[in-house]
């Protein structure tokens, strides 16, 4: 996306009264593999917000997202019972198992990768959810018991 | 069902891998009440890792730690009548009961046990008349015959279910040894056997499946590896493993034991759930066909998450072989590179070295260049690197079938600290290891192929 695109997303955004947040605040994920698919499960923290993501964390946006990492197609299948979206992104893992040459080879962390991509909420949400998914300030891992 | 059908079994998770906590084990038999333990010791990889200790020693080819381990607590699982389900036994469940009958009679529990094992899931002597009889093995994701890559197979295991475990539970086995068995059968296993249930109770034997995927990672499902507000998951130090209290009705509570750290709520099992998912609706095993979902998950207590409302359907007519063959050889070398400029002195030494590889005419199928603090990960959505980062670590990785070009790969990642970019170090370790890749080989076979070589053997320690 190029500046002057992203100004404009940006000033659409506002005078529709949303912004843009990225799904670590809305969501947990872990990810896992098969081969060379790397599995993402997108977990809401509030049910009132598995909407949003079913509407706006499509197949076409996540590999949108992903961009070159992942080479083949995404599929997405959705369990409401557990406020989740189960993603298989194909073509993700360099061959997979042992033949790959990744740091990750297998996917462990895709699913943070996909915590960086960007929705838009109503403002009110992005409110309501700042900081959520991320360490609580002034937390110390002294705390950690 | 019969008289003596129990209102509620508690099935605990020991062992979610190959390499696990060793002691969970002993936490599970020593905190509190159960009536099983699963212990979880395969992944895709590792039966090919157990082969190759197979070929250098025929009495080899199974978790030598599944061994030491009961010679602790077989007397312990004796005196409370707790049964043992593991896939320890690898590519050699034999090897495996064997040495567990030996660990038993160490352990003074000769006389008051019998050991169990399931074989015959291995099927790689037999690959040849396979395919000789017509069955292709073709690659689920590839579409090629297995013909093509027969003379580099290592291991060849089929995913066997739940059945040969019960018949083994029937005749008595206080601890039952298999090679490849799903990891779900360990825990719904003794459910079938306890509840008197049959692969056509679908809904029963489904809700089996989704305790025994919550069982199979150990403390993924309790805290671990949990990213729910995991800076306030308590006693990590002590993480309690998942323990299953499953109902005759098809419904089950996950638990664990009291005063145990790290914890079960809707979250943590959700996560657990999702991990390694396919298509949910359609997670399939050599039982039943589960729909993941109709999971139906509830809060009744601290720590205490009731599942409710699974779904099942019919087993298909074929089972999952899990075939390793060699795919040739890779090697993976790194260097840390140092502020001001890390990640730019690290890129200039990493084409520094593709040149020296390209100069010396080595060829290989891939090469690959990441940034391990930076990139390694996340890859190109994290953009470009600050000037300020403190310190990058290069990782070059290759990979190729010709294993002597590989072996000439970890000769040129040294020299890089004399004859590169600066600010260097991070080279103590030495010289990359070498490493044969044991590329994944998934395929289906019909059952009437395997069933009938499937036997049941109990003993007595």
């Amino acid at each position: 996306m190029t500046d002057a695109h992203a100004a404009t997303d940006a000033a659409a955004a506002h005078a529709a009264g949303t912004v843009r947040i990225p799904l670590v605040h809305l969501a947990h994920a872990r990810s896992g593999d098969k081969g060379d698919t790397a599995n993402v499960g997108l977990i809401a923290y509030d049910p009132a917000h598995f909407d949003l993501l079913r509407e706006a964390v499509t197949a076409e946006a996540v590999k949108a997202h992903f961009g070159e990492m992942v080479r083949g197609e995404v599929e997405r299948f959705e369990l409401p019972n557990l406020r989740a979206l189960n993603f298989l992104l194909h073509g993700a893992l360099d061959g997979g198992g042992t033949i790959s040459l990744m740091n990750d080879a297998q996917g462990k962390v895709f699913s943070t990768a996909l915590l960086r991509m960007e929705i838009e909420v109503p403002a009110a949400v992005a409110e309501a959810v700042a900081g959520q998914g991320r360490v609580p300030e002034g937390w110390s891992h002294e705390a950690y018991r | 069902m019969s008289d003596t059908t129990p209102d509620v079994i508690r099935i605990a998770s020991g062992q979610g891998f190959w390499g696990d906590d060793l002691d969970a084990p002993v936490r599970q038999v020593e905190g509190g009440p159960i009536d099983y333990l699963m212990l979880d010791y395969l992944a895709e990889v590792t039966m090919s890792i157990m082969q190759k200790q197979r070929d250098r020693d025929p009495g080899a080819g199974y978790a030598r730690d599944f061994v030491e381990l009961m010679e602790r607590i077989f007397p312990a699982c004796v005196e409370k009548g707790i049964r043992v389900v593991t896939n320890a036994g690898g590519v050699n469940p034999e090897g495996c009961a064997t040495a567990l009958v030996e660990a038993g009679r160490r352990s003074g529990v000769a006389g008051r046990a019998r050991v169990g094992r399931v074989e015959g899931d291995d099927i790689l002597d037999r690959l040849g008349a396979l395919i000789a009889e017509g069955h292709a093995l073709t690659n689920m994701e590839t579409g090629e015959p297995l013909e093509a890559v027969l003379d580099q197979v290592r291991s060849a295991n089929v995913y066997i279910g739940a059945e040969p475990i019960v018949e083994a539970l029937a005749q008595g086995a206080d601890v039952i040894v298999t090679g490849r068995s799903t990891d779900t059968a360990l825990t719904y296993a003794p459910m079938m056997h306890a509840f008197g249930w049959t692969r056509d109770d679908h809904d029963r034997v489904a809700t089996g499946v989704v305790a025994g995927h919550i069982n199979e990672c150990g403390a993924q499902s309790t805290g671990g590896n949990c990213l729910i507000d995991w800076w306030s998951a308590p006693d990590m130090a002590n993480v309690g493993f998942p323990i299953i209290e499953a109902n005759p009705d098809g419904t089950f509570v996950v638990t664990k034991h009291p005063g145990s750290g790290g914890r079960v709520t809707r979250e943590t099992l959700a996560e657990q759930i999702l991990y390694e998912m396919g298509d949910p609706s359609e997670y399939i095993t050599p039982d039943v066909v589960a729909d993941f979902t109709t999971i139906q998950v509830e809060e009744v207590g601290a720590d205490r998450v009731k599942v409710s409302g699974v779904r099942g359907g019919p087993r298909t007519d074929f089972l999952k072989v899990s075939i390793a063959y060699s795919g040739g050889w890779k090697a993976t070398g790194t260097l840390t590179y140092v502020w001001p400029d890390a990640a730019a002195k690290a890129r200039a030494a990493a084409r520094i070295l593709r040149e020296r590889l390209d100069r010396l005419g080595l060829e290989f199928d891939a090469v690959r260049i990441e940034l391990v603090g930076w990139d390694s990960t996340h890859g190109p959505l994290v953009g470009e690197p600050p000037a300020d980062l403190p310190e990058v670590q290069l990782r070059v990785g290759v990979r190729g079938q010709d294993r002597a070009a590989v072996e000439r790969f970890t000769r040129e990642i040294a020299p890089l600290v004399l004859t590169g970019p600066p600010s260097v170090t991070g080279f103590a370790g030495g010289r990359p290891r070498v490493q044969e890749i044991m590329a994944y080989w998934p395929a289906l076979i019909r059952r009437e192929a395997v069933e009938p070589h499937l036997t049941v053997h109990v003993e007595e320690v």
